[in-house]
């Protein structure tokens, strides 16, 4: 026996995490320093966002509001002091909501967050089965099902299946709302929880069944690949039943791949929930993303693109402590 | 002489292949094969590459790939090995020592492969018991295959297959890339398995383990058995082999007449 340290004692693990958390911080100083450049460079002057069109300042007006906002200094003393007060978790004010954009942004989030999870769950269980069950039955009905669905699903874009889904259960059937979080008119403290799951329903569907597609066909591939590998023919040879080989060896060499794609496919979730949100008129932190670059809301923008850049970047972190957690040769790599 | 515990006749394996547009071929892989493997003994089945040896073994197994067709006919004990007969009887008293390292599940703990099959009550006791007879550490039984290195993990491969209950064993080729050492342990457990009572059927391409551990060997050759020859008879210049092409096979060793051979043998 060598002195290799037994499978159960991992202190491998907070090393782990703390790499990544070093690594959270360079990527959230490299993201705030693009976002900066881009904004800076962009059209929209924060000063004209700020007051709005229909209001005349006169030359010098607009010269000591810029002094005041600090944006005669350079480029570089500006970053720096937009990023010192961001530290300090001060994320400023919205233009458009007059509000802080922590305040704002706590609010929306709640929203996209409960559409987000209730997608990536189902989609993440629906998608694996899926996968699971069309390798099991590769080349008959049930894999041509799943198959067919998954390209088709693969090559549609989420606001295209957003708006076909409004199209059918809300117009022509009737059966859910056009948009919104409750009821037009009602203010949102009246709305009941049916009514909240009942403007939820398609917005979460349109989010899961994208989502689906992708788990389903890379877990077919997986778990196509483990039923064919060397050590699932030794388990038939040894009488393991169907049953007893997806327990005993199946699921965990097939899910490794699934589980790193499902958290990985935070960033698209994301970016799947500004487009459903937009079409289902849905009050989250996707539709308040895209209210923000319209509106010329600076602060809200950059502050929705940091927290996005940490919600992908915990979904990957997630991703690869659980798959250290199955798989013990990533756990001895790491 | 003792019962035998598996009897194969007239088995041919082919596979089905599209050539082109939907008709089909079927390329042969095995043809009216026979032989028998009593209790107690070991025979060995003797080829190269491609001869159909572990077709041999994938056929008696049922894991043949899905466009295998089989004919004929295999018995175990005296019965037709039917698929409802291998449910019962495959992990219990049949098993199979696999080839490959690759063979064992890379995401579980070795200890746990060995317990699938054994009656949950005295897994981890048999388990124990079976690390003990090959030598492995009781706590190898948690690492992982890709912790242990290539010989412990043929024990491992052992310990899966040996069971109380074992009365036919299939071993494919279970001695390549070893040094001579772990050749004569990997025989000499083959041999104590044989004396315990199972009936040990061992697929290999190495003439001298071959003659060494069985009673009889039966060589394969493109898909067909050539011959059964009692083992002892390859010794000196092969003159006790009946068959010409084993007698070519035994010649044609470095340590023999290194006779380059080159007889094509048509039947």
């Amino acid at each position: 026996m060598n002195a290799r340290r037994p499978a159960g004692a991992v202190p491998v693990m907070p090393r782990l995490i703390l790499l990544r958390v070093l690594r959270l911080a360079s990527l959230l100083a490299g993201v705030s320093v693009l976002a900066f450049v881009l904004v800076r460079n962009s059209p929209i002057d924060p000063i004209q966002a700020y007051i709005g069109a229909d209001v005349d300042l006169t030359d010098e007006q607009l010269a000591k509001l810029r002094e005041r906002w600090g944006l005669d200094r350079s480029p570089v003393e500006q970053y720096l002091a937009w990023a010192g007060t961001l530290l300090r978790g001060d994320f400023g004010t919205s233009t458009l909501y007059k509000a802080p954009v922590t305040d704002v942004m706590g609010a929306r989030f709640g929203a996209s967050l409960a559409l987000m999870a209730v997608a990536w769950t189902l989609s993440g269980v629906l998608g694996y089965l899926l996968g699971a069950v069309a390798a099991m039955h590769r080349g008959r009905l049930a894999d041509r099902v799943v198959s067919w669905y998954s390209y088709t699903l693969s090559a549609t874009p989420a606001f295209w299946l957003g708006i076909v889904f409004l199209v059918v259960f809300s117009v022509w059937l009737g059966w859910f709302p056009v948009g919104l979080a409750g009821p037009q008119g009602v203010p949102a403290a009246d709305v009941t929880f049916a009514q909240r799951l009942h403007h939820f329903v398609l917005p979460a569907i349109t989010l899961s069944a994208v989502g689906v597609a992708n788990i389903a066909m890379h877990t077919r591939e997986k778990m196509t690949d483990v039923l064919n590998s060397d050590y699932v023919a030794f388990a038939r040879a040894r009488g393991e039943t169907g049953a007893q080989i997806f327990k005993n060896h199946g699921f965990r060499n097939s899910v490794v791949p699934a589980v790193t794609l499902q958290f990985a496919y935070f960033a698209e979730l994301f970016g799947g929930s500004v487009l459903a949100e937009t079409v289902f008129s849905y009050p989250g932190l996707g539709s308040t993303l895209t209210e923000a670059a319209l509106g010329g809301d600076v602060p809200l923008l950059l502050g929705i693109v940091l927290v996005s850049a940490v919600f992908v970047f915990t979904g990957n972190l997630i991703a690869d402590v659980v798959n250290a957690a199955i798989d013990p040769r990533i756990r001895r790599r790491a | 002489m003792n019962t035998p515990i598996l009897t194969v006749s007239e088995l041919g394996v082919g596979f089905v292949q599209y050539a082109g547009g939907l008709r089909t071929r079927t390329v042969p892989g095995i043809t009216g094969l026979d032989l028998e493997v009593r209790e107690g003994e070991i025979l060995a089945v003797l080829g190269a590459s491609g001869s159909g040896k572990t077709l041999l073994a994938q056929a008696i197994l049922g894991i043949l790939p899905h466009n295998a067709h089989v004919t004929g006919e295999i018995r175990y004990r005296g019965e037709r090995l039917t698929a409802a007969r291998r449910r019962r009887t495959l992990g219990r008293e049949i098993s199979y020592i696999p080839q490959s390292v690759t063979n064992l599940d890379p995401l579980m703990p070795v200890g746990g492969q060995v317990r699938i099959g054994l009656d949950p009550k005295t897994a981890e006791q048999e388990q124990r018991r079976l690390f003990a007879r090959y030598g492995l550490a009781d706590e190898a039984a948690r690492l992982y295959p890709f912790e242990l290195s290539g010989g412990m993990l043929r024990r491992v491969l052992f310990a899966t297959g040996v069971r109380d209950t074992v009365r036919l064993v299939i071993a494919d080729e279970p001695t390549p890339g070893l040094h001579a050492e772990a050749v004569a342990e990997v025989l000499r457990h083959l041999r104590e398995l044989a004396a315990d009572g199972a009936a040990v059927l061992l697929i290999t391409h190495d003439i001298l383990s071959a003659v060494t551990v069985a009673e009889r060997v039966a060589v394969m050759n493109g898909g067909r058995l050539v011959t059964v020859e009692s083992a002892s008879a390859f010794t000196g210049e092969g003159d006790g082999l009946g068959h010409p092409f084993a007698r070519e096979l035994w010649r044609a060793l470095p340590q023999n007449r290194f006779s380059a051979g080159g007889v094509e043998w048509r039947w």
